[in-house]
C-alpha cells in the first residue's frame, strides 16, 4: 500500500543554516509584547469607510487585507512564503522551471524555504515592516499539494505571530480533503484558481491533474478538478471561511465563460473575484507562451470585469505577484529578505508597536475617506453621461506622490458624476529580453495608459509633456501630493465645465495593451 | 529496472518525493534522485509509477537500464 514519505526537513538544499523554530520562539520571548494570545482576533479598527456593497462581517474580515481591499493595499502589506514547491495540476500557463530573478508572476520564486526558515522570515519582515498584516502561501506549487508543510509553516506562525491573518491560494484539487484542517489553523481567507466550470474548456487548459495516485487527461481531469474546486468552496463558506476566486482570462479559451464561472462561484458563496490577465510571454515557456496564445487588452479585461461586476464583488487591484512577494502590492522587497539575509537579521517582535503603527495608518485612511466625500459632495449636481478614464503615479498612501518618469505602475480610475472608481493599474516598468529592450520606454508607458483622458503625477519633465499631450493625455502635475480621489474629482469637475463651455471636445479614447514582459527589479 | 530522474530536466518541485510508496526520492545537490536499491517501479502499489505520473515535466523520470527489472515479492 501507498506510504507517506515523511516530509520535515526532507528539502533543505542551498538554503542557509537551519533555524529551529524553539531558537526564534526564544528570541521572540525575550521581547516585550509577546505575551498576547491573539488568537483569530486580529486587529480591528474603526471606520468602516470603503465598504462598497460587502456585509458588515465580511468587510471588518478584509478592510486590513491588502490582497482583497483596493483600499487597504495602500496602506498594509503582505508576505509570500515559497514553502510548496510540488503541484498536483499542469496548467498551459504555467511553467516552474525557469526562475529569472527579475520577473515577477504567479509561481516564480527564487528560494524555497523550510517551514522553518518561512516562520524566521515571517518574524523578520514582521518586525521590519509594522504594517505588514497578512502572511499567504500561495506555491510557487500547490499548498495543498504540500499539505505538511503547508500547516507546519502556519502553525509556527500562529504561535509565534499571532497577530498575522493567514491565508493560502489553492487550485483546488486536493481542497475537500484539507477543509478541516483549514479551519483548525484559523485560516480566514483562502483564494482557489477557478478558471472554468465546463470540462470542454478545461481541457484546453489543463494538460493533466494528478489525483488519488492516478493522471487524468482531457475532460476527464478537467471534470475531476472542477467537482473538487466546486465542492471546496461550498465546504469552506458553509464552514464560514472566507473564500476568493482567481481566474485567469484567455482570449478565445474562456474569456466568454468567465462570466458563467462568476455566476457558479457566486452562488456557492465566494465574497471576491479576481479576473486577471493571461501572463503568456514566449520566454516564460508555458505552453500558452509557446503556442502564441496572446493575453487580454486593458479594455478586454475591464470589460469582462464590469459585466461580472453586477454579480459580485470584483477584485481590481491584482498584480499578480511571485509566490514569494513581500511588502506592499506593487512594491516587491522580496530581495531585502532573502533567507542570508533574514538569517544574519535582528528579530524583534513588537506586537505592540506594529499596533500603534496600524492605528496610525487607520487615521490616516479616515482622514483620506474623508477629504474625497468632502469633494464628492461638490460634484453633487453635475449631470453627464460622460465617463472617462484617467492615470495616477502614486507610491501609495491613497496620494498623487510619484513622478512620471519615476512610475513603475500607473493606477486607473474612473471618473463619473458618481465619483472616481478604482478600476485597476498598468504596470509599466521597463521590459527585459523578449524584444522590447529598444523600444522607447516613453512610448511603452503611452501604450499602458492609452484609453486614459488624463495623467496624475506629482511631477513631469517638459519632454514627456509634449509627448503625452500629443497623444492625447493632459497631463496634470496642480494635484501633487493631494489625495487621488478628491484631486481626480476636482479635475473632473473642471473638465465637464470645459466640455460644457464647448472649450474641449470630450471623444472616445483607444484600447491599451496589458505589459507582458517581465519586471525589471529596481 | 529502476526508474530514474534526470537531473538536467529536474525543476526540484518534490512533486515526487512524497508520492513515492518506496521512499525511494530525496533530494541531492539541488535536485531530486531516485535510491535504485529501493525503487520497485511501483510494481504491486499502482498502475503507474508514482514520479512519472506526478512530475510536471515530461520524460523526466525514465527507466534506468543500468538496473536489472525490478520483481515484485511473489
Amino acid at each position: 500500500m501507498h506510504a507517506s514519505t515523511p516530509q520535515e526537513g526532507a528539502s533543505q538544499a542551498g538554503a542557509g543554516p537551519l533555524v529551529t523554530i524553539d531558537a526564534v520562539m526564544q528570541q521572540v520571548a525575550e521581547h516585550k509584547g509577546c505575551g498576547t494570545q491573539g488568537g483569530s482576533g486580529k486587529a480591528s479598527c474603526g471606520s468602516a469607510a470603503g465598504q462598497g456593497d460587502l456585509p458588515t462581517e465580511i468587510w471588518e474580515k478584509v478592510k486590513n487585507h491588502p490582497c482583497y481591499s483596493e483600499e487597504a493595499h495602500h496602506h498594509y502589506a503582505r508576505m509570500h512564503v515559497a514553502v510548496a514547491p510540488a503541484c498536483n495540476i499542469q496548467c498551459n500557463y504555467c511553467n516552474r522551471k525557469y526562475d529569472c530573478a527579475n520577473e515577477s508572476r504567479p509561481g516564480v520564486v527564487s528560494e524555497r524555504l523550510t517551514p522553518e526558515q518561512a516562520a524566521r522570515k515571517v518574524l523578520a519582515v514582521a518586525s521590519t515592516i509594522p504594517q505588514m498584516t497578512v502572511l499567504g502561501i500561495a506555491g510557487p506549487g500547490d499548498p495543498l499539494a504540500n499539505p505538511a508543510k503547508t500547516f507546519k509553516t502556519f502553525e509556527l506562525i500562529s504561535q509565534t505571530a499571532p497577530d498575522i491573518k493567514l491565508c493560502l491560494s489553492t487550485n483546488g484539487l486536493a481542497l475537500p480533503d484539507h477543509v478541516d484542517t483549514i479551519a483548525r489553523y484559523n485560516v480566514d481567507h483562502v483564494t482557489i484558481t477557478i478558471n472554468m466550470v465546463d470540462p470542454e474548456i478545461g481541457a484546453k487548459i489543463y494538460p493533466w491533474v494528478f489525483w488519488n495516485h492516478q493522471r487524468y487527461t482531457g475532460v476527464e481531469g478537467a471534470r475531476l478538478l472542477t467537482e473538487r474546486q466546486l465542492r471546496g468552496l461550498e465546504m469552506l463558506t458553509e464552514r464560514g471561511i472566507l473564500c476568493k476566486v482567481n481566474s485567469v482570462m484567455i482570449p478565445g479559451v474562456n474569456d466568454r465563460h468567465l462570466v458563467e464561472v462568476n455566476r457558479a462561484v457566486k452562488s456557492r458563496g465566494a465574497f471576491l473575484h479576481n479576473i486577471m490577465p493571461l501572463i503568456s510571454a514566449p520566454e516564460h515557456g508555458t505552453v500558452f507562451g509557446l503556442t502564441g496564445q496572446r493575453g487580454p487588452t486593458a479594455q478586454e479585461l475591464k470589460a469582462l470585469q464590469d459585466s461580472c461586476e453586477g454579480e459580485m464583488n470584483m477584485m481590481r487591484h491584482c498584480r499578480q505577484c511571485r509566490a514569494d512577494a513581500v511588502g506592499l502590492l506593487g512594491e516587491d522587497r522580496s530581495a531585502e529578505f532573502t533567507t542570508e539575509k533574514v538569517m544574519e537579521m535582528e528579530v524583534a517582535y513588537d506586537l505592540e508597536g506594529r499596533q500603534a503603527y496600524q492605528a496610525k495608518v487607520e487615521e490616516e485612511r479616515v482622514a483620506k475617506v474623508a477629504a474625497k466625500q468632502e469633494e464628492l459632495a461638490t460634484l453633487a449636481g453635475a449631470a453627464s453621461d460622460i465617463t472617462l478614464l484617467v492615470a495616477v503615479a502614486t507610491k501609495g498612501s491613497g496620494l498623487i506622490n510619484e513622478h512620471f518618469g519615476h512610475a513603475k505602475e500607473f493606477q486607473v480610475y474612473e471618473l463619473s458624476t458618481a465619483g472616481a472608481k478604482f478600476v485597476g493599474h498598468r504596470r509599466v516598468d521597463l521590459y527585459c529580453q523578449g524584444g522590447y529592450g529598444d523600444e522607447d520606454s516613453l512610448q511603452t508607458v503611452i501604450r499602458a495608459i492609452n484609453d486614459c483622458h488624463a495623467v496624475f503625477v506629482a511631477k513631469i519633465g517638459g519632454c514627456p509633456k509634449a509627448d503625452l499631450v500629443s497623444a492625447g493625455i493632459e497631463p496634470v502635475d496642480r494635484y501633487a501630493h493631494e489625495f487621488i480621489e478628491k484631486s481626480a474629482i476636482a479635475w473632473f469637475k473642471g473638465y465637464l465645465e470645459k466640455v460644457a463651455a464647448g472649450e474641449v471636445a470630450h471623444g472616445p479614447r483607444g484600447d491599451a495593451a496589458i505589459r507582458q514582459g517581465a519586471l525589471t527589479a529596481a | 529496472m529502476a526508474f530514474k530522474i534526470i537531473a538536467s530536466q529536474c525543476t526540484s518541485c518534490s512533486a515526487c518525493e512524497a508520492e513515492c510508496p518506496n521512499v525511494a526520492i530525496t533530494e541531492k545537490g539541488g535536485t531530486f534522485v531516485i535510491n535504485p536499491k529501493k525503487c520497485t517501479e511501483c510494481i504491486g502499489y499502482f498502475d503507474i509509477p508514482q514520479c512519472v505520473a506526478v512530475c510536471p515535466v515530461d520524460d523526466t523520470c525514465v527507466i534506468d537500464k543500468a538496473y536489472p527489472r525490478y520483481q515484485a515479492a511473489s
